[in-house]
């Protein structure tokens, strides 16, 4: 090892250093990327998440026709729905109609075949609990008369909003990112 | 301190005792408030480092404990102490349970003669500085013990490669020191600061281009003997699991972390006070108590940078190698220590009194150093584009 390759080593230790020092004082001033889940952000993720997105499940109540067509989509049951026609006025009474969050694999097949767009799923995803009993979200408190469609467009003040909503959701999974289909 | 004791025991709080008594009062005192101030320096710097480190690196770093995270040590230092103090079967007692209150009194010793201010120091021993440097060296024979008693082999590893490091890296350290004696004439901490002056070019850092050499040589050493990134081979994570601690748990090794931590002001300080003028403050007033408070404040500020600066290395530079640790101490910088005292020697013949045209060239040197710093954290920012902020604690 010769005195030049001393002092170039001298040298280049003292410059590397020198230089690796600035770019670390550099990052004294620039912003930090962390973000501060839950509680320290400036907008809640789910406000930031695609209206498609899979989260938890959900279902409107007012416009479910009761046609069990998401029972038997589901692949692993964790919908359940009791309902029957009744004889006397011919209209379907929903009595049951339970979620077991708990089970759900966010698939998606149940909302797909919904003629209404009623059951489906929402930018939701903070489901952690401390019992699975209380993952099973039980929708039918007491028992009601199915949604039925009219002829022609929804009348229902209440109703239409929700609906318009279904179905938006209905368009969005037919044909994904088709500007036409939003709005 | 004596003097202080004394003049109680005449008149003061303590009069009527015997004077031993008086005495261990006294030092007792004084070791509490010590001891507390520590505890305090040790568990800040903790945190802080965590907070540069974590800048360095585009995070936030502990924020949630306290306004922004300030009592974070504190609740690490409870969550510690409550945890169980496990002993291997394998291990030999004794001196497992001794080795940290071995390395925590040799770094409690060297706080003796750390100075705070004018007058504000436990002891101004006429061999200060020799005093301090052998007195931390007790530190590695904690962690020696601590490896060897644990009866592990990444534990052995790093308790070995403390003592070997320490063992080299005190030579460089030493004749840096020399350097600085040289000029002054004396080891005592205050004699070596009422010898330098409040402005930078009265520094013994700018006093001649031997003492500058000498300074950076001190810190890397200093840096080396308190196992500091990039020289912490001891208990290097990344091989040996946690070194030398990689057995103790509980209250045993948070006293490996405040001498770790601690040792980080110890090092300020010690740079503080050979090269950096020590508490000196121009005499802006005639209230000795408002220039103590501005001594005192001077002399944390720059020693606190000092740590500061160590973090940031710590963030910055990675691991050396064994190997390349000890030929950085054996090839160059004990050579360059050498050549520098032997310099600094003749300097000292041709320039008895110094010379004030090298001081102040010095010092622009230092200056320009400084700016061309600052020019290029403000290329690469330009280069890089990121989103800034001047905020720094968002």
């Amino acid at each position: 090892m010769g005195l030049g390759n001393y002092v170039r080593n001298i040298r280049e230790t003292l410059g590397t250093i020198f230089e690796g020092m600035a770019i670390t004082a550099s990052h004294f001033v620039r912003k930090p990327y962390t973000i501060q889940y839950p509680d320290r952000m400036e907008i809640r993720v789910q406000d930031a998440l695609p209206f498609r997105y899979r989260g938890l499940l959900d279902v409107d109540l007012e416009i479910c026709t009761g046609c069990l067509a998401c029972e038997r989509a589901c692949p692993i049951d964790c919908i359940v729905i009791d309902a029957e026609k009744d004889k006397t006025t011919k209209e379907m009474i929903l009595k049951r109609f339970d979620i077991d969050l708990a089970k759900c694999m966010f698939c998606g097949l149940c909302s797909e075949p919904c003629p209404t767009g009623s059951i489906h799923h929402t930018p939701e995803f903070e489901g952690a609990d401390f019992s699975l009993e209380s993952l099973v979200r039980r929708y039918v408190k007491a028992p009601l008369v199915a949604y039925k469609p009219p002829k022609g467009p929804e009348t229902d003040p209440d109703v239409a909003p929700i609906l318009a909503r279904g179905l938006r959701y209905l368009d969005e999974f037919a044909s994904p990112g088709d500007p036409k289909a939003r709005e | 301190m004596q003097q202080f004791a004394d003049s109680l025991l005449a008149d003061g709080f303590l009069a009527g005792l015997p004077t031993p008594v008086g005495y261990v009062l006294v030092v007792a005192f004084f070791a509490f408030v010590l001891l507390n101030f520590i505890m305090l320096i040790a568990g800040v710097t903790s945190w802080l480092e965590r907070r540069v480190w974590a800048r360095i690196q585009s995070r936030v770093g502990p924020n949630r404990v306290g306004p922004q995270g300030v009592v974070q040590w504190l609740a690490d230092g409870i969550k510690n102490i409550l945890k169980e103090d496990i002993i291997p079967e394998a291990a030999d007692k004794p001196l497992f349970k001794g080795a940290p209150y071995l390395a925590m009194i040799g770094f409690f010793g060297a706080w003796v003669c750390v100075p705070f201010g004018d007058g504000l120091i436990i002891a101004d021993l006429n061999v200060g500085v020799l005093y301090i440097t052998a007195v931390t060296g007790l530190v590695v024979v904690g962690i020696l013990m601590a490896g060897w008693s644990s009866n592990n082999k990444w534990a052995l590893l790093g308790g070995i490669r403390s003592a070997a490091q320490i063992v080299s890296y005190e030579i460089p350290a030493a004749i840096a020191i020399n350097t600085v004696i040289l000029l002054t004439g004396t080891l005592s901490m205050q004699g070596i600061i009422q010898a330098q002056g409040w402005a930078p070019w009265n520094w013994f850092l700018f006093d001649n281009p031997f003492t500058f050499v000498a300074f950076f040589l001190f810190f890397v050493a200093l840096l080396a003997e308190g196992n500091r990134t990039p020289f912490d081979l001891p208990e290097a994570e990344s091989e040996l699991v946690a070194g030398a601690f990689t057995e103790y748990s509980g209250l045993r090794s948070l006293l490996f972390f405040l001498v770790e931590w601690g040792n980080l002001y110890i090092i300020g300080a010690l740079c503080t006070t050979l090269f950096l003028g020590g508490w000196q403050v121009p005499a802006f007033t005639e209230n000795a108590f408002l220039l103590g408070v501005a001594q005192v404040l001077t002399f944390f500020l720059k020693s606190y940078f000092l740590v500061f600066v160590t973090m940031w290395i710590r963030a910055t530079l990675p691991r050396v190698r064994v190997d390349q640790l000890m030929s950085l101490c054996w090839k160059y910088l004990v050579p360059i220590s050498f050549v520098n005292l032997l310099g600094a020697m003749l300097w000292v013949v041709a320039f008895p009194h110094g010379s004030i045209v090298m001081r102040v060239a010095m010092f622009l040197f230092g200056l320009a150093i400084v700016l061309y710093f600052f020019s290029r954290v403000a290329s690469h920012l330009r280069r890089a584009r990121p989103e800034m902020t001047w905020n720094p604690i968002s």
